[in-house]
């Protein structure tokens, strides 16, 4: 009013507003679809772009660590057009070239995690600060995927969760910058329960040791629902700390606690020790309440079977994926990355492998880096052709819904690695669930943080 | 609930044995050559390492690769003879299967000669320079063979079976005439709990009654005045960091089946088995022995779900808890000596 007073018309103040605008060289800017948009982390700006790789190559689960490196490596090296094309070869729908990322050769830089969250998070920061990656993925723990997960929430850089199963992760620690693959303990519980009932009744008394971080927490919680829901009663839950090493004061007491199942909610080398000295205790050759005295272990992989050699005979338990599976997928993948290592891949280099390709999927189909379009691009996306059946990324949770595996330690095996034998695959109607049971909230992908 | 407690003690006890054997070695340095040796956890390591090595040995195998076969994953098939097995048949096989207690008989001399070069080599130059520094070096060291040891062997721990006919539990209700199936204990933790209590007899034995042991423990009271009577002392205390090696090493080896042993595992014991020699008192052969059956103990008990009800998480501190409240009634440990590390 008060310029308009001195003799300024409102068309004038317009004038001058737009003349400074084209001026300063913003104009080309805000009348370009998107182009503020693309100013975001670690644009990647040459003929290279770069992803980082956050492994737990020492600690607790460092067997993992060492098997998902060789996965990203494949799948790296598929995306650039090497080798085989494994699973590029059987993905549908898909917009993957062979030529890289939006025509960019992929790289990696990795970190050792050592299988600690605050070291994990530490390693991302640095890839993402100093090395410039596009996308962090990789992870054996879900104490290290939720803090990861958060950090790159706070950096708008993607994460694709390895090998993480606890329910928070997608549940009250979801992020919207973050995608898990995996499966999770809800799951679990869910594919595992009929079996344990058919196999051992519903007159059972368990008693828990459980890892005393997020992932065992929320396991024991999946297991204990469904196990009372059976009419098990808990007899006990412990927790244990990570890494224990030693799990012989744990074992002990359940010698007398009038418990006839002991449930080992323990992942890596902590299930290889505490399965191993459960054995050793006698556990296997007990009986309690007139039954044999059982072992379940809820989370199965071939490299923790491998470790605890034939102590798992016959033990249950679920897993994501398993090599051994028929369909055109698991064939693929399992060929793949037997001629490029001599052994067959775990279920944690697989999940690894496949969030890589549907990262690079998913950019192609937006057709650009910037994180909120490739967001989209995965949300709500189904697919075929990876091994778990058809798959939907769940865009409410970032919760990729698929087939889950019970699996049951082999008898008779044939070689080192046939240590699993597939119980049942249960289909993914049945393990679906309300996104809202767990909480939490995605949070917004946009406004997308620019990192330093 | 005596079943129970029986167990608890029983567990106690084979924790403690493992407690007391490392504690033993690295009191023993101390209270010869005064050094606080930082690298006596890798030195348990080493000697775990050596049952690996040794059985890596014994399952060495000829790998024949069939072209025209593949394997379910799509390699070539790879055709394995183990050699030992072929080489000495049953013996062969009997071997592997002892490999564990067998190593013991490699790692002796190999763990005096890593001793002794250590002694000789690092360890004699900082007898006379402050503890600080003592704790700097031999950590040092004890980095240098755990990185050494990752290099060769990766960060993965190792499984080595136990013998198949000491696998399983032992039913000591029924040796004790009670039912069946109520008090049973692993074989294999009771068989280190006797080896632990056999070697800690022969340290004893071997101090008390040879003339070698004579003369050390009158080095260890006056180290000035056995030199002035034309004795060699040096050579005998280099003589005991060899032995300390040995005694660490074979704690190592008894240890693999129980834990898998990875290049960590000489850190993982590092703090607790200072915590025992500190608790002790520093130098204290008895009171290295008995702080570590007595901090086993507590930690097992304190485990029990009954006591972790009352004091939730107490598993975890009992052993620092227990050393501080020793530590504040009596500042020089259990059985310390009047004048160690105190100027």
């Amino acid at each position: 009013m008060t310029l308009l007073k001195r003799g300024l018309s409102r068309r004038r103040v317009l004038q001058t507003g737009m003349a400074g605008i084209i001026g300063t060289g913003v104009a080309p800017m805000i009348f370009t679809k998107g182009a503020w948009a693309q100013e975001f982390c670690n644009n990647p700006t040459g003929d290279t772009v770069t992803i980082g790789l956050n492994l737990p190559l020492t600690g607790a689960y460092a067997e993992e660590g060492a098997d998902e490196l060789k996965a990203y490596e494949l799948a790296i090296a598929h995306l650039n057009g090497e080798g085989d094309g494994g699973l590029m070869n059987v993905l549908t729908p898909s917009a993957l070239t062979g030529n890289g990322i939006l025509g960019k050769k992929v790289g990696y830089v990795s970190s050792d995690s050592q299988t600690k969250s605050d070291v994990a998070r530490a390693g991302a920061t640095r890839m993402i600060e100093r090395d410039g990656a596009i996308m962090i993925t990789g992870g054996s723990s879900s104490g290290e995927a939720v803090a990861v997960q958060s950090l790159c929430q706070e950096m708008g850089v993607i994460f694709m969760a390895g090998l993480t199963h606890s329910n928070d992760t997608t549940g009250k620690d979801k992020r919207r910058y973050g995608f898990r693959h995996f499966f999770n303990a809800y799951q679990s519980g869910t594919a595992l329960g009929p079996v344990l009932s058919n196999a051992y009744g519903n007159d059972r008394r368990a008693y828990h040791l459980t890892a005393d971080y997020t992932w065992g927490w929320t396991q024991e919680e999946s297991i204990k629902n469904t196990t009372e829901a059976l009419g098990w009663e808990t007899v006990e839950a412990v927790r244990t700390p990570l890494g224990a090493g030693d799990f012989s004061q744990f074992l002990t007491p359940v010698l007398n606690s009038g418990a006839d199942v002991l449930i080992l909610n323990h992942y890596g080398n902590d299930m290889v020790n505490s399965l191993t000295q459960a054995v050793q205790f006698g556990m296997r050759d007990r009986q309690a309440n007139g039954k044999d005295f059982q072992i379940v272990v809820p989370l199965f992989s071939e490299l923790m079977a491998k470790g605890a050699g034939e102590n798992i005979k016959g033990i249950y338990g679920t897993s994501n994926w398993h090599w051994n599976l028929q369909d055109a997928g698991s064939v693929a993948f399992t060929k793949s990355f037997g001629a490029a290592y001599g052994s067959p891949p775990s279920q944690a280099a697989h999940t690894c492998y496949v969030q890589t390709l549907l990262y690079a999927d998913a950019v192609e189909r937006a057709g650009t880096f910037y994180p909120p379009e490739v967001i989209k691009a995965m949300e709500g996306h189904e697919f075929d052709g990876m091994g778990n059946g058809r798959t939907l990324y769940r865009a409410e949770d970032h919760q990729c819904m698929k087939s889950v595996l019970v699996v049951q330690g082999n008898d008779a095996p044939t070689s080192e690695y046939d240590v699993l034998n597939v119980v049942q695959e249960v289909d993914r109607e049945t393990v679906n669930y309300d996104p809202s049971i767990f909480g939490g909230e995605l949070g917004p992908a946009e406004p997308v943080p620019v990192c330093a | 609930m005596f079943e129970v407690i029986f167990l608890q003690f029983l567990n106690g006890l084979d924790k403690g044995a493992a407690y007391a054997l490392i504690a033993l070695g690295l009191t023993l340095v101390f209270g010869t050559l005064g050094v606080v040796n930082f690298a006596h956890g890798a030195l348990f390591m080493l000697g775990a390492f050596c049952a690996v090595m040794f059985r890596q040995f014994l399952t060495l195998e000829t790998v024949t690769i069939d072209p025209t076969q593949l394997s379910p994953w799509g390699a070539p098939l790879e055709i394995r003879e183990p050699l030992v097995q072929a080489w000495f048949g049953d013996f062969g096989a009997i071997l592997v299967n002892y490999s564990v207690p067998a190593s013991i008989l490699i790692t002796i001399p190999i763990m005096l000669l890593i001793g002794i070069a250590l002694e000789r080599g690092i360890i004699k130059h900082f007898y006379k320079r402050p503890h600080a520094e003592q704790i700097l070096v031999t950590f040092g060291l004890a980095i240098v063979a755990q990185e050494v040891i990752k290099s060769i062997f990766g960060p993965n721990p190792i499984p080595q079976p136990m013998p198949t006919d000491l696998r399983g539990a032992a039913d000591i209700g029924a040796w004790l005439g009670m039912q069946a199936n109520v008090i049973t204990y692993p074989l294999w933790r009771m068989i280190y709990f006797l080896f632990s209590a056999v070697v800690i007899g022969g340290v004893f034995a071997f101090l008390q009654f040879t003339t070698f042991g004579m003369v050390v423990r009158a080095g260890m009271a006056d180290r000035e005045t056995v030199g002035l009577l034309g004795i060699n002392i040096d050579r005998r205390f280099t003589i005991m960091f060899g032995l300390a090696s040995v005694v660490a090493g074979m704690a190592g080896v008894m240890y693999t089946p129980l834990l898998p042993p990875n290049y960590h595992l000489g850190m993982d014991f590092l703090v607790l088995s200072f915590v025992v020699v500190v608790v002790g008192g520093m130098g204290s052969l008895p009171g290295a022995v008995a702080a570590g059956f007595l901090l086993g103990i507590l930690q097992s008990f304190a485990s029990m779900t009954q006591i972790k009800a009352f004091f939730p998480g107490i598993d975890q501190i009992i052993i620092y808890l227990v050393a501080v409240i020793i530590l504040l009634v009596r500042p020089r440990g259990l059985l310390g000596r009047r004048g160690v590390m105190e100027s």
